[in-house]
């Protein structure tokens, strides 16, 4: 097992299923449940551990990979690819995280053997992510209402037609932390080139499989990779998205500083996450995972959530103004998100690195 | 950069089995996903091996299908969206003019206030008003018991009209025509459908050929002249025995009335301002005038009744309507008067239909049309919406005409369905998702649910002959009458102002 550095270590995104597959081909040691024992001994967190590596022990045994079950929030996922993406970048002959361990076509000779089984495997689980009934609802009914602000702003941004069906025409965007492609598809329809990058390649492959159905998204260019390995190739991007990504993120400032990065000067930088108020525990945390079974326990870690304020300050750091600012509200009684003034449990930050994209213009 | 690879070589091998089954299969093969432009302008039906690809396929092209597509021609956000129209109907693809001398068609809509801006705000009542059309402004509504009357007068709420009164072929060529009018690329096939399949789980994973992944999540539609196509979103418009819902196995509610309608136009002798009802015993007559001394009757009835009534000769049916208008079946109500301590002058009611008096209806002179009879039920679709299927208009509910309601809550349908598809092109949803389409379903059916329980009401109400209902009948009427916020509401809600009668 390669070294990891404990700071990069975030086990919030345990849970007993997604152990299946990350048990089976990383052989979690005894000396990880230390490291984790040892930086999360006290608050709330021991507790969610505590629970964790009990699965965990459970889980050990268990040899058999349940598929229909084994996806969940992306989140989670990011969170697990921010661990062991940086594992297996230093070694690119680790074979790909897929559900089976077993027959995974590996590099460059096999692929000729791929077969409808592993076709049917990826799609099969591939519908539990665009399923917008199944586990990731929430996400799927949030979505509208993260776009209209997207769009309204964007739109205004750039100084294009709100009223044109295809607004972002010619421009070029990035979604950090894509998962099933939930955001990029709708992005594409509205005319950008998408860039879709996630540190699961299973995410990457159902987001490929999804994205080609439909002759408007099949344009999307998915990889899967981390945003800081983008900045190394020097790409940049009209307007780089990362929704629900930095509360899983070991250094929020670090990876603001490469969203920054990203981004060519007048560009725009589009993030989304949860406050860390009273009320956001009360909702996020306690209705949303433990209540509700929204999400599975353990996705958010409380502590892990930036305030406004903290978000603003380390984009200045980074050099992106924040513009605009605006949250979620959940409507019990409709089941509908709507965008508010309220920022108190999520909230979404429009900023503008400063600059002029004229010049920049290929 | 494995990772890639490998995912670029599934995606290549997925393209090599397919054109390996392109050779073989004699049926449609399928498109290379990777040979797609990806610059390809998607603003024209693109094509899947001569299998032409549809954002929006609408079945049924009748006044309820037609908004739909004139409303989705005129909005900002959908006018580029490529829809097929299915529809047998030769009206829609003959471009014969209707004149103004033509004999005035029995088939009527009475439409509201809410539909009349509607059709403004689409452009489409321009040509209503150049054809043959009837506003009014009153309305009178008693029943054969003779113990109670119910004047409407537009000026109760302050509006110019209640209703409009339109011959359904001249609402169909309008909204035609003013499709026709804009570059919507809309393409009108003319024939019935006779299968369509939308996707399943399984056909994410083709490649066996039958499907192509760049139309995979499409739902196929099949006609009877052999041409097939994909679309996104299937609207089922094609009224009350919909073929799009008994193919999508979508279950429904309703029962069937023990009354048939019989409809004509008739004459009289001045020009009739006034839509009348009377209930009888057996079921309503009505009496909406369509322009110049023309009327059209609408008289609902027992179907052995019906039988009788469409066979007896002109005359006879001439003098048992005059009668069934008049003092057939009881006398006539009294009208009050408020001089002198009458029962209800503590109510004060203001408002002019108050003070007006009852009146007599014009008499009829003659049959204008033919007679036309047909059955009368109620039906409810269970759900309006499923996977890039969506029902509007008469496909997804039938009420009785005793309100005139029933095209208007088909139009509301197609509004509110247009807006939604909107919504959802603005945000760049896949307008196919069911999500999109339960808030469609979710805003329709609640009023919908409450005006056909209204409706079905009044029907049994009024199909009592029993002296305590009847009581209650004539207090209903005499409340409606005096009680001006209770008539200024149901003026408000007939006229589909109102989504729901109690709390807007």
């Amino acid at each position: 097992m390669n070294f990891v550095p404990m700071t990069q270590f975030r086990p919030n995104f345990m849970n007993a299923a997604t152990h299946n597959f990350h048990v089976t081909q990383h052989k979690f040691s005894v000396s990880d449940s230390l490291h984790v024992f040892t930086i999360f001994s006290s608050g709330m967190a021991s507790k969610l551990l505590h629970n964790r590596l009990r699965s965990l022990c459970r889980v050990s045994q268990l040899s058999n990979i349940r598929y229909s079950n084994s996806i969940f929030s992306t989140s989670q996922n990011h969170a697990q690819c921010r661990f062991y993406s940086e594992a297996s970048q230093q070694t690119p002959l680790n074979p790909p995280p897929p559900p089976s361990p077993n027959n995974t076509s590996n590099t460059t000779s096999s692929t000729s053997s791929l077969n409808e089984f592993e076709l049917a495997k990826f799609s099969s689980i591939a519908e539990t992510w665009w399923d917008a009934e199944g586990p990731f609802k929430p996400l799927h009914l949030m979505n509208p209402t993260r776009l209209a602000f997207i769009r309204f702003t964007l739109c205004r941004h750039f100084r294009k037609d709100p009223n044109c069906t295809r607004p972002f025409e010619g421009l070029k965007f990035i979604d950090v932390g894509c998962g099933g492609g939930i955001l990029s598809e709708p992005l594409a329809r509205m005319g950008a080139t998408v860039t879709g990058v996630d540190a699961v390649d299973k995410n990457i492959k159902i987001a490929r499989l999804h994205a080609d159905l439909d002759p408007q998204t099949s344009s999307i260019e998915y990889r899967c990779t981390t945003a800081e390995s983008l900045v190394e190739e020097q790409r940049q991007f009209d307007a780089v998205i990362a929704l629900e990504v930095i509360e899983h993120v070991a250094d929020p400032a670090e990876f603001c500083k490469s969203l920054s990065a990203l981004t060519i000067p007048g560009g725009a930088t589009v993030i989304s996450t949860i406050n860390r108020s009273m009320r956001a525990y009360a909702t996020a945390i306690v209705a949303a995972e433990y209540i509700l079974h929204w999400l599975p326990r353990g996705t958010h870690q409380w502590s892990s959530f930036l305030t406004p304020e903290e978000l603003v300050l380390i984009l200045q750091q980074a050099s992106i103004t924040v513009q605009e600012l605006a949250g979620f509200v959940y409507n019990p009684l409709t089941g509908r998100w709507s965008l508010s003034d309220d920022i108190s449990v999520n909230f979404i930050a429009f900023g503008t690195k400063p600059g002029n994209r004229d010049e920049t213009l290929d | 950069m494995n990772r890639l690879s490998v995912g670029r070589r599934i995606a290549s091998n997925i393209c090599g089995v397919r054109s390996v089954h392109r050779t073989l299969c004699s049926i449609t093969g399928v498109k290379n996903p990777d040979l797609v432009s990806e610059k390809e302008p998607f603003d024209k039906p693109g094509l899947t091996d001569d299998i032409p690809q549809y954002d929006i396929a609408i079945v049924g092209g009748g006044m309820v299908g037609m908004a739909l597509a004139c409303s989705l021609a005129t909005m900002p956000l959908t006018k580029q969206l490529s829809v097929a129209i299915i529809d047998s109907n030769p009206a829609l693809v003959n471009n014969f003019h209707i004149k103004k001398e033509d004999p005035p068609d029995p088939r009527v809509s009475t439409v509201t206030p809410a539909t009349i801006s509607f059709f403004k705000d689409m452009g489409a009542w321009e040509f209503v008003q150049q054809h043959r059309h009837a506003y009014f402004d009153k309305m009178q509504v008693w029943d054969y018991t003779g113990l109670g009357y119910t004047r409407y007068n537009a000026r109760d709420v302050d509006a110019d009209v209640l209703g409009c009164v339109v011959e359904n072929k001249v609402l169909h060529k309008s909204l035609l025509s003013c499709v026709q009018n804009t570059d919507f690329q809309k393409t009108i096939y003319s024939s019935r459908l006779s299968a369509v399949t939308f996707p399943t789980r399984s056909s994410v994973t083709s490649s066996s050929g039958t499907s192509s992944s760049a139309s995979g999540s499409s739902a196929r539609l099949e006609l009877d002249n052999g041409n097939s196509m994909y679309a996104k979103l299937v609207v089922g418009a094609d009224g009350s025995k919909s073929s799009v819902r008994e193919l999508a196995r979508i279950q429904t509610t309703g029962w069937k009335y023990s009354q048939s309608a019989i409809i004509c136009t008739v004459e009289h002798a001045v020009e009739n301002f006034c839509a009348w009802q009377r209930f009888l015993p057996n079921g309503p007559i009505a009496l909406l005038p369509i322009g110049e001394n023309f009327s059209n009757i609408v008289w609902s009835m027992d179907p052995k009744e019906s039988v009788d009534r469409n066979s007896m000769s002109e005359d006879d049916f001439v003098n048992a309507v005059n009668d069934a208008l008049d003092s057939g079946y009881g006398p006539h109500p009294q009208s009050k008067s408020f001089e002198g301590g009458n029962i209800f002058s503590w109510l004060k009611p203001d408002g002019i239909s108050t003070h007006e008096g009852f009146e007599v209806p014009p008499k009829v002179l003659k049959l204008a049309s033919q007679r036309l009879a047909f059955p009368l039920s109620l039906m409810h679709a269970n759900s309006y919406a499923s996977k890039r299927l969506v029902l509007i208009g008469d496909a997804a509910h039938t009420v009785h005409p005793l309100a005139g309601q029933g095209v208007n809550m088909g139009f509301a349908d197609a509004c509110s369905l247009s807006k939604v598809i909107a919504e959802g092109v603005a945000v760049g949803s896949d307008i196919g998702e069911v999500t999109l389409l339960k808030r469609y379903e979710s805003e329709r059916k609640a009023a919908n649910i409450t005006m056909m329980a209204i409706l079905d009401g009044f029907q049994k109400a009024y199909s009592i002959d029993f002296m305590p209902i009847n009581v209650l009948r004539a207090l209903a009427f005499n409340g409606a009458q005096y009680i001006s916020p209770l008539k200024r509401k149901i003026i408000s809600y007939a006229s589909g102002n109102q989504l729901l009668p109690l709390f807007t």
